[in-house]
This record gives structure tokens, sequence and C-alpha cells, in this order.
């Protein structure tokens, strides 16, 4: 068993876009639920309207890569206004429902073939990135995400970074996205306005007879939270294709794992929930698989594959049981109020 | 012009699974790619779809493809009716032809039943900006084709009564749980999953011809895993005082490890019930049911009679219905709240238990994740009726299932469960106390 190469791969995810990815989108999640004590369990559909809106902006209307972007951040502006209006009054378990809901309607429509023109349906979007378009057409593409590269081609980096100037670029881009992120989330936490937000979390009523708009602050801190998970699908985007099979539920409750893991109502406990839920993932996603390669465990390695979601759930679960502010979390400032 | 090349390639049964059930469904599981029989594959773009007839995959039928500056292939569906063509051109038009000599005998290419248009074995699709597009022809019978507005809507009206009442016995269940305990229970889709998998499990045992005891036993054991799961989790967590929302959440995680346990131990692949394929019987004009479709709808109404007596006479239906209206005020008198909060886990976990099974044969087919496809259904049908009532959630349950089989005939097929959701959100815009709940519920 190659005990170097499964160690490799797992540290790698340190900064893999993939947990930038989510690293961005949990970071929204902890303004929604950590400090806002929103309970959006639709971060999915924010992430999957960032992505598409990229993508579309591009392919649908020739837009180039960075003002596409604008239109993924845009869409997800546009979803949070729509899902909040109707619903930041209810209660937290009612909101739930309902954003897990709004999520869901929008990946079905994304897989629908309905507007298979648009987004692709079941076979998703691809090409968008550029460089160099496709064969027959070589224009599609070009002067995209990947064409912005400054970097010279070739491999840079030490082991277990070795990689080539593709992947740095988007690792660069998204650890400024991310940096920038958590700045501005940690500035607003720490101002009137994020005081007014942890109030809005312990006691609304009381927020509320100190003459604020409740439902406003509410409104604005959705807003920004599905602003960062837009960033966190843009973030997969520019790493891959989109398709709606990513946009799953289950997307939104592994972000929630990862937030959990780190502290829902802290800055940083995003960022290193989503590197510790990577790490884990991919170490325990190679080595049940090697273990039963080499006859050590009694399940076929397409079994052993599926343990770490195994791991995941129930790890949820002892999480919030034993740990409900998570490993860097202030136990004061408990976020799961009544 | 470049060569043609027809390459057969063995889809997975995995992939192939999960690719029939999208498009069957619309789900609102996982999906992944499927593979298909495919030709030019390294052309930019690409064609793909299937030939089915009446939801079983036709093989070995052959498509030609023909397009702008003499663009020409050939593909033969694979075992799984699916097809795909790699294409040079997007934003083109390509005409599609399938070849209806290679069709089995007696059928022809008929209406695509989720829309009313009239399709021919020769359409013109555009490959659009994404550069791929999809295109599915349905074969069948020819007199399809006349099937009247009256007997679609009545066909309708059954299947959802059918899909309405499968629901109700999950969601009176969560709504009883819901009521007594506070929990918006996500891993009640595991529960109806396990009614399934567990009839599966017996009857691979037992063998086919026991059916009729192995769903009592499956039962007994989906009450058993209710018990349990309380016991062993609720139960605990309710003396410390957990928070709603805290109590939400490790729902979720239980959903998540119990939902690729299933995974572990069934894979990734689609099992039949015995008799899921039962013939259909022609009632009048082209309204047809199966003689599954008739128990499952008199089996459900006779539970839930059953089930409505026992909340409205019995002692312990009547505790359980003031806890649901005020836990203190029935605690202090007398009423052992623990005790009916272990029997409405088990007897909500029989339900769903059940409902599994009739979702095991509406689908038709047995997953891993077939209970988280119908979950916010669940849910939805839940909330129409009031959380927390269980009349509510068989009146919810109704409206709902009716609702997205009946969409069906006005949207596509595969948006049918966005009407559930749409209206979810909308009662709880305008009614979030649902329409048998009280105002005071809504906090």
């Amino acid at each position: 068993m190659d005990f170097l190469g499964i160690f490799n791969s797992s540290i790698s995810f340190i900064i893999a876009p993939t947990t930038i990815a989510y690293a961005l989108a949990t970071l929204g999640l902890a303004l929604h639920f950590g400090f806002g004590g929103l309970l959006n369990m639709g971060m999915a559909g924010f992430m999957a309207l960032g992505a598409y809106g990229y993508a579309i902006g591009i392919l649908s209307f020739g837009l180039p890569w960075y003002f596409a972007a604008f239109v993924g951040i845009a869409a997800s502006i546009v979803f949070a206004l729509i899902l909040g209006i109707p619903t930041l009054r209810l209660r937290g378990d009612y909101l739930a429902i309902v954003t897990i809901a709004a999520a869901e309607i929008v990946r079905l429509v994304l897989l629908s073939s309905a507007f298979g023109g648009l987004t692709g349906s079941a076979d998703g979007l691809s090409g968008f990135n550029g460089p160099g378009g496709t064969v027959t057409n070589p224009t599609v593409g070009a002067g995209g995400f990947n064409d912005s590269n400054p970097i010279p081609p070739g491999e840079y980096g030490f082991v277990p970074f070795l990689d080539n100037e593709r992947t740095w670029y988007l690792r660069i881009v998204g650890i400024i996205i991310l940096g920038l992120a958590i700045f501005v989330v940690w500035r607003l936490v720490n101002s009137p306005w994020g005081r007014v937000i942890k109030g809005i979390r312990e006691d609304e009523d009381a927020v509320r007879s100190l003459g604020k708009n409740v439902f406003a602050y509410k409104m604005q801190a959705l807003i920004i939270g599905g602003v960062l998970g837009a960033l966190g699908g843009l973030m997969l985007a520019f790493s891959t294709n989109v398709n709606s099979s990513v946009y799953v539920t289950s997307l939104t409750f592994f972000l929630w794992t990862a937030l959990l893991l780190g502290g829902a109502a802290t800055v940083f406990g995003p960022l290193a929930g989503s590197i510790i839920f990577w790490v884990l993932q991919a170490f325990l996603g190679l080595v049940f698989p090697a273990l039963a390669e080499a006859g050590l465990m009694p399940f076929t390695t397409i079994q052993a594959a599926q343990i770490k979601y195994i791991i995941v759930g129930f790890a949820l679960v002892l999480l919030v049981v034993f740990r409900p502010q998570g490993i860097f979390g202030n136990k004061k400032e408990l976020t799961f109020v009544k | 012009m470049r060569t043609m090349s027809t390459m057969r390639r063995k889809a997975s049964r995995l992939a192939s699974a999960v690719g029939a059930f999208v498009l069957a469904f619309g789900v609102l599981g996982l999906a992944s790619p499927a593979q298909a029989d495919v030709v030019n594959p390294e052309m930019p773009f690409k064609i793909s779809g299937n030939v089915q007839n009446k939801g079983e995959p036709i093989a070995g039928v052959t498509i030609n493809f023909a397009g702008g500056g003499g663009f020409a292939a050939t593909v033969v569906t694979d075992a799984d009716g699916k097809f795909t063509a790699g294409v040079p051109e997007k934003l083109a038009d390509y005409t599609v032809t399938v070849d209806e000599t290679t069709l089995p005998d007696g059928i022809a290419v008929i209406d695509n039943p989720a829309t009313e248009f009239i399709e021919a074995n020769v359409q013109t699709v555009t490959v659009g900006p994404g550069g791929r597009v999809t295109m599915n022809f349905f074969i069948g019978q020819g007199e399809r084709h006349v099937t009247s507005m009256f007997d679609q809507v009545v066909q309708r009206l059954i299947s959802g009564l059918n899909f309405g009442l499968m629901l109700a016995l999950a969601s009176v269940g969560l709504s009883l749980i819901y009521g007594t305990t506070g929990i918006s229970n996500f891993a009640h889709a595991e529960l109806v999953t396990f009614g399934a998998i567990a009839t599966f499990g017996l009857v691979a045992v037992m063998g086919e011809g026991l059916l009729w005891l192995a769903i009592p036993i499956a039962l007994v054991l989906s009450g058993v895993l209710g018990w349990g799961v309380d016991a062993a989790l609720w139960a605990p967590l309710r003396r410390r005082g957990m928070g709603l929302v805290q109590l939400m959440i490790v729902s979720i995680g239980l959903s998540l490890g119990i939902r690729y346990t299933y995974q572990f131990f069934i894979g990734g692949k689609t099992e039949q019930l015995p008799g899921s394929g039962a013939e259909r019987f022609n009632l009048f004009g082209s309204v047809s049911l199966s003689i599954i479709d008739i128990v499952s709808m008199g089996v459900s109404v006779l539970i839930i009679i059953v089930f409505a007596w026992w909340l409205s006479a019995s002692k312990i239906g009547k505790a359980t219905r003031a806890i649901s209206d005020n836990p203190s005020l029935a605690a202090s008198s007398g009423i052992d709240v623990d005790g009916v909060v272990r029997i409405v886990w088990i007897i909500g976990s029989v339900l769903a238990g059940f409902s599994g099974i009739l979702w095991a044969y509406f689908r038709p087919g047995i997953r891993w994740d077939m209970g988280g496809q119908i979950l916010l259904l669940i849910f939805a049908a839940t909330t129409l009726g009031g959380l927390g009532t269980a009349y509510g959630a068989l009146v919810g349950s109704l409206i709902v299932g009716i609702l997205v089989e009946g969409s069906s005939l006005f949207i596509p097929s595969d948006l049918k469960y966005v009407g559930a959701l749409v209206v979810l959100i909308g009662i709880l815009l305008f009614r979030p106390q649902g329409i048998l709940g009280r105002k005071e519920r809504v906090g």
C-alpha cells in the first residue's frame, strides 16, 4: 500500500480549489447561521447560481469571463431577495425547509431538458474557461479564465504541492478571493452592523425594541452570505465543468458539517473546517479502498469508498451533540438558540 | 468527410440505472453521468438521448444523423436504449431519424407522454450554445397518438391519488413526530427507504412466493428501527433539553449516515420487488391500472382509516394529541410523555416503512436514496396541511400527490416536483400554519 502517496494526495487538499470553494461557501453559511442565526439549508442553490450564471454568461451571451462572474454573483443576489422577502419572517426550522426547497427548485430547473439549450440539461456545461475553444470553433472560450493566466507553462512547487501553471493560477486566485472575503466578514462582524446581527441571533425582539429594522438586517446578511456562496460556486466553475448533479442537497449538508466542525460563529472556523473536512475526506476516500484492495478489510473497493460518507453523517451527529460550538468556537457564543 | 466508427461501450449497471432513472423521473437525488453507445466521440459537441417503450429501454435501434456540410453518422442504441453522437458544429440544426424497421414489430415512434407534441421518427434538433442536446424517442403502440385529454386527466388523477396516499403514510408519521417532539426529522426519508430495503432483503432470503409474509416482517423491523433510534438517540437528547435547531441538524447527520450505509450494502443500482412489472389492464379509453396500484391504494386507505381511529378514539391516540397541543400540560396531567413519544416513533416508522414499500412499486425500483427523493415532497405535504397535525398531513399529501402528477400534463415531466416545492414556499408565505394548523404554532 502506497502510504506516502495517500498522505501526499490528502495533504494537497489543504489548498485545493475545491477546498477553497467550500471555505467560501461555508464562510457564507457562518454569516447566515453562525452570526445571523438564519438557518439556510439552500447554500447549494446559491453556489449553483454562481457557477451557472458564470458559464451561461460566457457560453450563451458571449460575455468576457470577468463580467460573466458578476452575472453569477448578481443571480445569487436576486435569489437571496426572492427567497428572503417571503421567508425571513418565519421561524428557524421553517426557513430551513423553504431554503432547501428553493435550492432543489434551482437544481431541478437547471437539470430539466426544457431549458437544455441554455443549461446543458443533465450534461451540464463545459468549455467556458478556454483556452482555445474547440476543434471547429477556436474562438469559443478564447480569452477565458485560463487565458488570463500570467504564469508561464510548467510545473511549480514541491511535493505534495507540485502542479502545473493552471492549478497554481486557480489556487492563487482562490486564495486572494478567500482572503478578501475573510477580511470583509471579519470587519463586518466586528462592526456595529455585526453586533446588531448577533443581537438578532440571540433575541430578535430585543433588537426590534431598540428600533432596528430586523428584516433589513437579516436580508443584508442573507445577501452577503449568498454572494459568498456564489463565489464558492464560481471557484468550482473556474476549476471544472458545471453540472447540476454537484449542487445537490448533500452538498449543503457537507458545507454544514465543515461549518460546525470549525465553529459556526467564528471567522476562521469555516476555513479550518473546510480544510479538515477535505483532507479527511481525501484521506478516508483513499485509505479505505487501499485497505480493501490489500485484503485488510472485508469489503469491495467500491464499498470502501462509501465509508467516508457514512463517517461524515455520524460525525455530524456527534459534533452537534457533543461539541456544538465546533473546534474553534467559544462555548459562550452558542449559536443554537432555542 | 470523417470516417465513421461505431464504438460499443458496455455501460456499467450502476451508470445505466442512474441514467435511465434521471430521464424517467427527474429525480431529487444524486445523478451521475451515464455511458451510452457513442459514435464520433472525438467531435466537440454532442447529441444524446434514449429510446424507450413505456419506460423500458429498447436496444439495437438504428439512429441516423445528418447535418450541414454533408455530415452523417449512424449509431445503434445500447442495452439501456441510449445513444450519443458527436457532431462537429454547435448553433446548428441536425436531422435525427429513427430507422423504424429496426424497431420491434408492431410499434412506432409516438408522442412524448410528457408533452402534447406530435413527434415523428424524423426530428430536427438544434445544438445550442452549450454544445450538447438531449433528445428522447418514445416508442409505443400507435393508438396512444389519440389519447384524449379527458383520459389523460383521469389517468393523472388516479396516479396522483395513488402517489398522494403513499405520501400520506410517510407524512402523518413525520407530522406526529414533529407535533410531539418538535423534531423536523430529515431522517424520515431513511425510514421510508428502510421498509423497501428490508422487504427486498427478506424476499431475497425467503423467496418471492413469501412476499405476503416479508412485508409484515419488514414493517415490524421498521418499528424496531424507529424504537431503536428513539431509545438510542432521541430520548437521551430530549432529556438533555436540546434545542430544536440542534435536533434538526442531528437528524440531517443521521439521515446522511444511514443513507450512505444503505448504499454501502446495496450499492448504487436499482432493484425491483416481485410483481413490480405487473400487467396493466384498461378501465376505459386509455386509462389503465395495474393490480399493484389497486392493492396499494386499497391498503393505504385501510391503514389510514385504522390510524385515524387510533388517533381520535384510543387512549394513547388522545394522549398523543394532548402532547402535540401542549407537552407540559400533558405531562402535568399525568400523561407519560416519554412513553407516548416512543409509541409515536414506532408507529411513524412503521407507516414510513410501508410507504417505502409502496414507493418501491410506484417509482418503480429500490434505491439507496429513494426516500431522499420524496423527502421534500413529504415536508411539503406536512407543511401544507399544517405541521404537527396528522389529518392536515393527510390532506396535504393528497393535494401534493395530485398536483405533482397532474402538473405533468402542462409542464415537462422532469419539472413536476418543482410545482409542489413552489406550493410549499407559497403556503409558508400566505398561510404558514397550513390548511388545518393553528396560528400560534408559527413562532
